[in-house]
């Protein structure tokens, strides 16, 4: 059932490798809470497994936190693996909704979580 | 939310919500026959077995509050309390140079890890909002920064029987300007203080709410969730 050794070594060790060091690098890292889906588009069948294995999980909207969790990945791989499936057109993302310093629209997205959240009371 | 949040909310209206949308799958489900890969074992070996439970088409975007506070405080019982799916655990990634307080931009590729753990609510349909708990002990500040970046704000939990405990995490909140509600987890061997003594005891700011909880029941959760929000608008609606 479990492969020998040297291949969980380098199955563990692959991530970090086509990553080539970019985790925690420079790139704005993809915030955990951005929303992420298989936009569709057919996978080259030269893509790595470790992209394939994300873009096939994507089926349905989940964060990046999500993704990570579930496979089980450092987030901070995901992250960059993700980053460049996004780029490549494999994957859409909806970024976070965030407090934009304008009372105006911030008023109006804590007014919704208000709502939501005494409908659950 | 800006412009576009909103526009994208209209334009995911239109793709329409089905109850589809929120089945479970397994992750050991494989959907798509042609594109199965096989003696790919490696892969399932690693998948936790949690149950993945897609998020509704419909939302168009996540919003994000923190849970902080010491360790064994309750973050963890509070968001399973109130979240609707099983809480997952990763971690977040930290540059050992940031480790500390006085080495801010000292860039390094060493890098040293937080536990978080995360829960979802999806809020009316179109917004879903994801609760991240992180431990508040001082070398976890770096990690911090990035997990606060663009949250609404945070709960801080506090254990009144070690409340120095928590002084750790409501300071980092302070020094990342992340606005926040205090939430005392009433625990059985707890004594009982007035409110004015854990204000001071805490050093908060009069307009900092309070409130006791209990992180094992889902309204009390809730409603401490709430007093953040409702704490939020109102320095919103208040500030000049
Ligand atoms: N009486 C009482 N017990 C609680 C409450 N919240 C949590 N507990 C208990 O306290 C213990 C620790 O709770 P956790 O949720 O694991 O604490 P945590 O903050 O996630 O701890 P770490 O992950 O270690 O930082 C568990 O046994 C909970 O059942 C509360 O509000 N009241
Ligand atoms: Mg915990």
């Amino acid at each position: 059932m479990s492969p020998p050794g040297e291949e969980h070594t380098t199955a563990a060790v692959r991530p970090y490798v086509i990553t080539r060091g970019r985790a925690g690098s420079s790139r704005e890292a993809l915030p955990l809470e951005t929303l992420v889906v298989a936009s569709g588009s057919a996978l080259p069948p030269h893509l790595q497994p470790e992209y394939r294995r994300i873009a096939e999980f994507c089926q349905g909207l989940l964060s990046v936190a999500e993704v990570a969790a579930h496979l089980d990945q450092p987030p901070a791989v995901v992250q960059v693996l993700l980053a460049d499936l996004i780029d490549w057109g494999h994957i859409v993302a909806r970024p976070p909704i965030r407090v934009a310093k304008r009372k105006r629209a911030d008023l109006d997205l804590l007014r919704k979580v208000l709502d939501g959240l005494e409908s659950k009371l | 939310m800006g412009l576009r949040a909103s526009s994208e909310i209209s334009l995911a209206g239109t793709d329409g919500t089905t109850d589809a949308d929120r089945m479970t799958h397994t992750i050991h489900t494989t959907e798509t026959g042609e594109t199965d890969e096989t003696g790919d074992t490696d892969d399932m070996a690693d998948m936790d077995d949690t149950p993945v439970m897609y998020v509704q088409s419909s939302v168009a975007g996540a919003a994000k509050i923190l849970v902080v506070g010491p360790m064994g405080v309750g973050k963890t019982t509070l968001i399973g309390t109130v979240s609707e799916i099983k809480p997952l655990s990763t971690e977040a990634t930290m540059s050992q140079a940031g480790a500390r307080l006085d080495t801010k931009v000292r860039p390094t590729k060493t890098t040293t890890t937080v536990a978080l753990d995360f829960g979802r609510i999806t809020l009316g349909g179109e917004l879903v909002l994801y609760l991240f708990g992180t431990p508040g002990q001082q070398r976890f500040l770096p990690a911090w920064k990035d997990l606060a970046r663009g949250a609404l704000g945070a709960l801080a939990l506090v254990d009144t029987r070690d409340l120095e405990a928590s002084f750790d995490a409501i300071g980092h909140l302070e020094d990342l300007d992340v606005p926040f509600s205090v939430a005392v987890n009433a625990f059985p061997d707890s004594k009982l203080h007035s409110e004015d003594d854990l204000r001071s005891a805490l050093d908060l700011l009069p307009h900092t709410p309070l409130v006791i909880c209990d992180a094992r029941e889902h309204q009390s959760s809730v409603k401490a969730l709430i007093s953040l929000v409702s704490h939020l608008i109102e320095t919103l609606t208040e500030a000049p």
